[in-house]
């Protein structure tokens, strides 16, 4: 065979394995929603949606899933809030007050993109025994802080990414104008950014809701929605968990279907975020 | 000069790191009249007019030894809150950066930063500005649109607007007209030309035959230099460098 | 009007305030987790060397015996094999996105990759117990002639690697996408043709940066916690085959805390152990991102 003719075998072998690797992802994700949702739907019902666990839920009796849906909520609102309550004054002390200092800056990204590798279960462990230290009880609060902690790097580089593309003219017109600081933050970058931070935020509370490791030792577990910031929560993640541990059939089918509810809720916010980076754009300039 | 000057700038050095960018400069800036530091590129002109604003100071490793005197003050050493020092002066950049916010909002900006709530007073003072800038009846409809739907000779003449809300003394001029079709670009030369009477204008270009057209007062500079400066007459008719007279005659690449 | 002055200062110093305070905050995050986590497991060194905990194959808490390699040498193996699978799959994809592949596969993957991001860890765990262990006990492992109940390594491995490969796809597509054009149009124009120009020319030229996808894929699947814990079989010893189960670090820590209070310096143990990952996937994740700084420095 000439050497032509091998390589365009090699390419052509090449090819078809990358032809393979490609449709095998996009086949591998439909696998794995169709499997989840094949064996969850039939046990979704209205009741496991609406109620908390009664008497003999775990032994397959009725009730819901309501105290980890309401949970999960809390927590991921919660620590969301508190993510970006702290992280939003960061980013945008980064990109406008530290503007001269672009080797300071660039060092801070590396930082947090080096916190954001931290695994959740080191968080835990930590806040764990932050907790047993200081005599507070597993609860909702202390999921909170841990989960904050675990979601502030990428709440801060996914607001640090949007605020990159403001253009340098805009913060010198508007400094022009005798602005400070801070109201060039917040009345105009914030306004260019804004899509991009509703981005951070979605993508922020998707990871807050979806992690089991960071809520195992902090926040407990309850057949309750918790009324007080002290009590223990029950989430979603550890619902499912513990509910698949189970010998019991039932209870192992109402995993699944409590997985189909954690999996909707996840598209839903992937499909919100493809949304928002499309639309609102009524203000916003493009450079 | 029969004026006294409004900037006075004494031994300017600046430097980038190790790039000497700004070399003793030293300059006076007439008041009520359009100076225009003229150049070829990269000879260190916006440098220069971004030193009186002291937007310099977003710079990374930025060094500046000298004074620049407005009104005799020195900007660069004064106890001063910057963002006061600033608001002398208003910014034309080279293309328009309009805020995020509908039209109204980005000329009431800096009205609304300094305080003023009134609502009506407002809306007077942004007409105000709006005509000073030729916009209004073009934009008195659609004040509420966002700014992203006007051109972007009209986005010009609003950031035009909104400099002057906030009654500078001084309007410092970035290429205002790089961005702009000819139209748009005698429409703000002639602005420039109205509105000496009350402010001073600098501006910086490259465009020798802008600078003919509108200056009084002309500093030339080259590498970072200032090579040249008096009145427009005196520099375009009896250039005494030779660089400055093959600048003029079209020599330079 | 010198009041409205007054609160704009006023504004702007407490938010300037704030900003310092918060970016001090998440700046001292680490320092308190490497001291606290340190501080916890020194009482297990009060009678054993670092040494002995690291490299001993023994693991009865009862008697005080702490040793960790059966569950480090499990997650390397788990990540080893996750890599197996992942760096080939995101290498062939990324250079068909790259290279090769029409824009409306672009726009499909985009999303399907950014969706398969997203998915929470519970849920691949629920979906490899669904699929993915019946397939080893019942097709692969019978396949390869093993007796196996599909709680093993190569389940975690197989679960992990499709949990890496958004990560490491996207890193390689940056890597990929970053390559001047100028590079291949060089190549073409000496007679390669794409498929030798991307072989020999471009492979070359993103090496730096497929070397550092490998270690951040690595770090993030050391990390993993509960996808793996569900199906690799939790049994503690050293793993001598893909077929055998397994039990990786951070599943320890996760499924041990509640003993944690009852038997002495079990939580040492648990916190060195979350230590030593944290210490890990530190070091791995600091010199692939060092070695991104420097390709991106020079380009």
């Amino acid at each position: 065979m000439t050497d032509k003719r091998i390589r365009y075998i090699e390419e052509g072998f090449f090819r078809v394995l990358m032809f393979f690797s490609t449709t095998g992802i996009v086949l591998t994700l439909l696998l794995i929603l169709f499997s989840i949702l094949m064996k969850g739907l039939p046990s979704l019902s209205w009741e496991m949606l609406s109620q908390t666990p009664k008497g003999g839920f775990y032994y397959g009796k009725e009730g819901g899933i309501l105290n980890a849906i309401i949970g999960s909520l809390y927590l991921s609102l919660g620590s969301t809030i508190l993510a970006f309550v702290i992280g939003l004054p960061v980013a945008l002390f980064m990109n406008i007050h530290l503007i001269r200092y672009k080797r300071l800056v660039n060092a801070v990204r590396f930082f947090l993109d080096l916190l954001w590798g931290v695994p959740s279960i080191v968080y835990g462990a930590f806040g764990f025994s932050v907790m047993i230290y200081f005599g507070i009880k597993a609860s909702l609060i202390a999921g909170i802080v841990t989960v904050t902690v675990f979601i502030l790097p990428i709440m801060i580089r996914a607001i640090d990414e949007a605020l990159k593309t403001v253009p340098r003219g805009l913060l010198e017109s508007t400094l022009s104008l005798g602005a400070t600081r801070s109201e060039t933050s917040y009345r105009v970058y914030f306004r260019q950014s804004f899509s991009g931070i509703v981005t951070a935020l979605l993508l922020s509370f998707g990871r807050a809701i979806g992690d089991a490791a960071s809520v195992l030792f902090t926040t407990g577990y309850t057949d309750h929605i918790p009324t007080s910031l002290n009590q223990p929560t029950a989430t979603l993640p550890l619902s499912i968990f513990f509910q698949l541990s189970s010998p019991i059939q039932e209870v192992q089918n109402r995993a699944y279907a409590s997985a189909v509810v954690l999996t909707i809720i996840i598209l839903i916010i992937s499909l919100s975020v493809r949304y928002f980076e499309k639309r609102f754009h009524k203000h916003k300039i493009k450079f | 000069m029969d004026r006294p000057a409004k900037i006075v700038i004494k031994d300017l050095n600046l430097y980038f790191g190790k790039n000497h960018v700004l070399k003793n400069v030293n300059v006076q800036i007439p008041e009520h009249k359009i100076t225009v530091i003229l150049g070829p590129s990269g000879c260190g002109k916006t440098t220069l007019l971004k030193s009186l604003n002291r937007l310099i100071d977003l710079n990374p490793n930025v060094k500046v030894s000298g004074s620049i005197l407005i009104d005799e003050e020195d900007v660069l050493h004064t106890r001063k809150d910057i963002t006061q020092i600033r608001r002398k002066m208003g910014l034309l950049a080279q293309r328009p950066y309009p805020l995020p916010m509908n039209i109204f909002n980005n000329v009431a900006f800096g009205l609304r930063i300094s305080g003023r709530r009134n609502q009506l007073m407002l809306k007077r003072r942004v007409q105000h500005y709006l005509e000073q800038a030729n916009l209004w009846n073009e934009v008195k409809d659609r004040l509420k649109d966002s700014a992203t739907s006007l051109s972007i000779g009209q986005q010009q003449r609003l950031c035009l607007a909104r400099g002057l809300s906030v009654d500078p003394e001084i309007i410092l001029a970035d290429e205002p007209t790089s961005a702009l079709d000819p139209l748009s670009s005698m429409a703000i030369e002639q602005k420039f030309v109205e509105l000496k009477k009350n402010y001073t204008i600098v501006l910086v270009t490259h465009i020798l035959q802008q600078a003919q057209r509108i200056a009084d007062h002309v500093i030339f500079m080259y590498m970072g230099e200032v090579l040249e400066q008096g009145s427009a007459d005196e520099v375009f008719n009896h250039p005494k460098h030779e660089i400055t007279r093959n600048f003029i005659k079209g020599n330079f690449n | 009007m010198a009041g409205i002055q007054v609160t704009r200062k006023l504004r702007s110093k407490l938010h300037g305030s704030w900003m310092i305070i918060s970016f001090v905050m998440v700046m001292l995050v680490p320092v308190f987790l490497s001291i606290g986590l340190y501080l916890k497991s020194r009482p297990l060194f009060v009678d054993q060397g670092i040494f002995e905990v690291l490299f001993s194959s023994s693991w009865k808490p009862m008697a005080g015996k702490f040793g960790l390699l059966p569950f480090i040498v499990s997650s390397l193996w788990v990540t080893l094999m996750s890599l197996i699978i992942a760096i080939p799959v995101c290498l062939l994809t990324a250079i068909h996105l790259t290279q090769y592949a029409k824009r409306w596969v672009l726009r499909i993957m985009h999303p399907v990759i950014d969706i398969l991001a997203g998915i929470p860890s519970v849920i691949f765990g629920v979906w490899g117990i669904l699929v993915i262990v019946p397939f080893v006990a019942n097709k692969l492992g019978p396949l390869l002639g093993k007796q196996t109940s599909g709680f093993t390594i190569i389940s975690g491995g197989l679960v992990l690697a499709v949990m890496i490969i958004p990560f490491i796809l996207n890193i390689l597509i940056e890597v990929f996408r970053g390559l001047p054009d100028e590079l291949s149009e060089a190549a073409l124009s000496l007679g390669a043709s794409k498929w030798q120009s991307i072989k020999y020319v471009l492979m070359r030229k993103a090496f730096p940066g497929i070397v550092s996808a490998i270690g951040l894929g690595l770090s993030r699947a050391f990390g993993e916690t509960i996808a793996v814990l569900m199906v690799v079989g939790n049994v503690t010893r050293i793993p001598t085959g893909f077929f055998q189960p397994g039990y990786p670090l951070p599943a320890l820590i996760a499924n041990n805390y509640g003993e944690m209070l009852s038997i002495p310096r079990y939580d040492a143990a648990l916190m060195f152990a979350a230590f030593v990952l944290f210490v890990i996937v530190t070091l791995f994740n600091f010199l692939s991102r060092l070695a991104i700084a420097n390709i991106e420095k020079h380009s």
